[in-house]
């Protein structure tokens, strides 16, 4: 037994390092790397040339725009709400704060589509949001790509906020005081004390929020509409594809968004480490 | 006057953090707020820095009532207690953001600004440090980044949270002679927040003893010790050990011997502050149960030990035997001071 020689473990203070290491072992390779692989594999069977008329037709093109673009809006506008409601649910005391505090991970619990189905009810032309929205600006949200951004916003937000908020917690009120002591205004002090310690927890709410939203199913398909070349976002066209039998196609599309979305994580994940500069 | 406090009072939920406290500290005067936690010491340095604000009373920095003037325009130099350094910049910027963040108008421009960086870092000794991030930086380097930091804006007066706190007894030593010295080099208006009466006795030129929000006494640290105004000064400085006695019909009853009664007091109940060198010991037969014996050197042997249920700490003279630990030893008082129960203080001996 020559070979186990290689994964022989020094003795370790720390107990259960073989079972822990073992059981994530298992867990990674079961839940993540071979549905990974499988959706690696299965569109090669078009082979290249198959794959390449799959990503660019133009529905699919249309389908990449939407999905990603309007990602990286709801992130870029959830994230200052976000940083919003972890401000107000560690800064201020108020009643009803606790309500707020449970009332945002409501999104993860609810059921994406019945997120999805109120909302068209509320945006659209009938509806609470809509009908002022259509009548005072001539807005259309319901059944557009903007009602696409509207959902995303909503699932991408508590990834934000829950991010944000025990680092938000945890700065102390110290290094606050210290910048007003030292002569700076309130916007200075945030802008250039609160905000920069903030920001790393704020990319990765951003990223988690992003990934999350280019992945969202349930919600937008109601509000979306759905039409061709316009409103439709890359997972409906994955659903397309499978209702149509046409499994490598569908995976050669799951597979894009996940190149795609990994490349985006990984450049994410390197600014933050600029950000973190200096910092364990 | 540098700092002039009057009438000073600030409550939190009724209760008293500061109960009417008044101080005039000289310009350049190296001064110490000392008290146990909760005697309202940490409250007046935040008054004073602008941080909170007081329910009643005035607060001047040099012959200007700052009531209404906010932290930022105070040029108050504040060094906290866990330093409060901005981890996301390099020590450099840290110093620097006092200078950065000021108007345009009284901004210096950027090349002055990086050269007076250079000058703090120097003066605070850690030049080789001006690019690296708080975080990598030890307890000792800290404090003087933000020792630093806090001298940058000039301030009219510095106050200092407790800040050798946080070091490790041997650097904390060092770090105080060096803070004293670099006092007496800028000249500029100390304020120490200490509960440690050994930092605020060698720091200081004045120490103001703080009790339950009211000050108990404000005077130079060889004062407090051979005249503690009050029971609680006498019992906070000096490693006192305090003895109830009483004095009826003109006698002393304590159960310690070797005391006189002071003259021409009424009677009544008394507290006994006793230094370990006024306590003298020796072995053999007494009344006294030898708790604990440890040497010291040149000034004779230390011992604990119980009178009556009281513990009090006395000293065996060099030279003669020293008690066994959990038998019992002969005392005598050389010397006390006492308090009476109407206030009035006298020396026994």
């Amino acid at each position: 037994m020559s070979g186990t020689a290689l994964f022989r473990l020094r003795r370790q203070a720390l107990p259960g390092r073989g079972l822990a290491l073992g059981v994530t072992l298992v867990w990674l390779g079961g839940f993540i790397l071979i549905p990974l692989a499988a959706l690696a594999l299965r569109p090669w069977e078009k082979g290249l040339g198959g794959i390449w008329a799959v990503l660019t037709e133009p529905r699919v093109l249309a389908g990449f725009r939407l999905s990603f673009g309007a990602s990286a809006l709801a992130a870029l506008i959830a994230a200052p709400l976000g940083l919003l409601l972890a401000w107000v649910i560690t800064r201020y005391e108020f009643p009803g704060r606790r309500a707020l505090d449970a009332l945002i991970d409501l999104p993860f619990a609810l059921p994406t589509a019945v997120a999805g189905l109120a909302m068209t009810a509320i945006f659209a032309n009938n509806g609470w949001l809509g009908e002022p929205l259509a009548a005072w600006f001539g807005w259309t949200v319901a059944f557009r790509p903007a009602g696409v951004v509207v959902a995303l916003v909503f699932v991408a937000l508590p990834f934000i906020a829950r991010t944000v908020e025990p680092v938000l917690r945890d700065l102390p009120r110290e290094t606050e005081e210290a910048a007003a002591t030292l002569g700076a205004t309130r916007v200075q002090t945030i802008a250039r004390v609160v905000l920069p310690a903030l920001a790393p927890a704020l990319l990765t709410g951003f990223g988690l929020g992003f990934a999350r939203a280019v992945g969202e199913y349930g919600s937008v398909i109601f509000i979306a509409g759905n039409m061709p070349m316009v409103s439709e976002i890359l997972p409906l066209l994955i659903v397309v594809k499978l209702e149509q039998f046409d499994y490598a196609g569908a995976a050669a599309i799951g597979l894009a968004m996940l190149l795609l979305a990994f490349v985006i994580l990984l450049g994410l994940n390197l600014l933050q480490l600029l950000l973190r500069r200096g910092q364990p | 006057m540098s700092v002039r406090i009057t009438g000073l009072s600030r409550r939190f939920n009724g209760q008293a953090a500061l109960d009417d406290v008044s101080l005039e500290i000289a310009r350049g005067e190296f001064t110490a707020l000392l008290g146990p936690s909760g005697s309202g010491k940490t409250t007046l340095l935040r008054v004073l820095a602008g941080l909170d604000f007081p329910d009643a009373g005035l607060v001047e920095i040099d012959g200007r009532d700052v009531g209404q003037v906010p932290a930022r325009e105070r040029r108050v130099g504040v060094v906290f207690q866990h330093y409060a350094l901005f981890r996301h910049m390099s020590v450099a910027e840290n110093v620097a953001f006092g200078l950065r963040v000021r108007p345009r108008a009284t901004r210096p421009a950027a090349a002055e600004i990086d050269r007076r960086v250079r000058e703090l870092l120097e003066l605070v000794q850690i030049p080789e440090l001006a690019g690296r991030f708080p975080d990598q930086c030890s307890g000792g380097q800290r404090q003087r980044i933000a020792l630093a930091r806090a001298l940058a804006i000039e301030p009219l007066l510095l106050l200092l949270d407790e800040p050798f706190a946080a070091l490790d007894a041997v650097v904390r030593k060092d770090v105080r002679r060096w803070v004293r010295g670099l006092h007496d080099r800028l000249g500029i208006t100390t304020i120490l927040v200490t509960h440690d009466q050994e930092e605020a006795l060698e720091l200081a030129d004045r120490v103001a003893v703080l009790d339950r929000g009211r000050l108990a006494q404000f005077a130079p640290p060889a004062t407090l010790l051979e005249a503690p105004a009050t029971a609680f000064v006498a019992g906070f400085l000096g490693e006192a050990s305090c003895i109830p006695a009483r004095l009826s019909g003109g006698r002393l009853e304590s159960p310690l011997p070797g005391l006189a009664a002071p003259p021409a007091w009424p009677d009544g109940a008394l507290r006994l502050f006793l230094r370990p060198h006024e306590v003298a010991v020796e072995a053999g037969p007494g009344p006294g149960l030898v708790r604990m014996v440890h040497p010291s050197l040149g000034a004779g042997t230390r011992v604990v030990l119980e009178l009556e249920g009281h513990v009090l700490e006395g000293v065996v003279p060099p030279g003669l035997p020293v008690p066994e630990r959990g038998g019992p030893c002969g005392l005598r008082a050389l010397a006390a001071t006492a308090f009476h129960e109407d206030g009035s203080r006298a020396r026994l001996a």
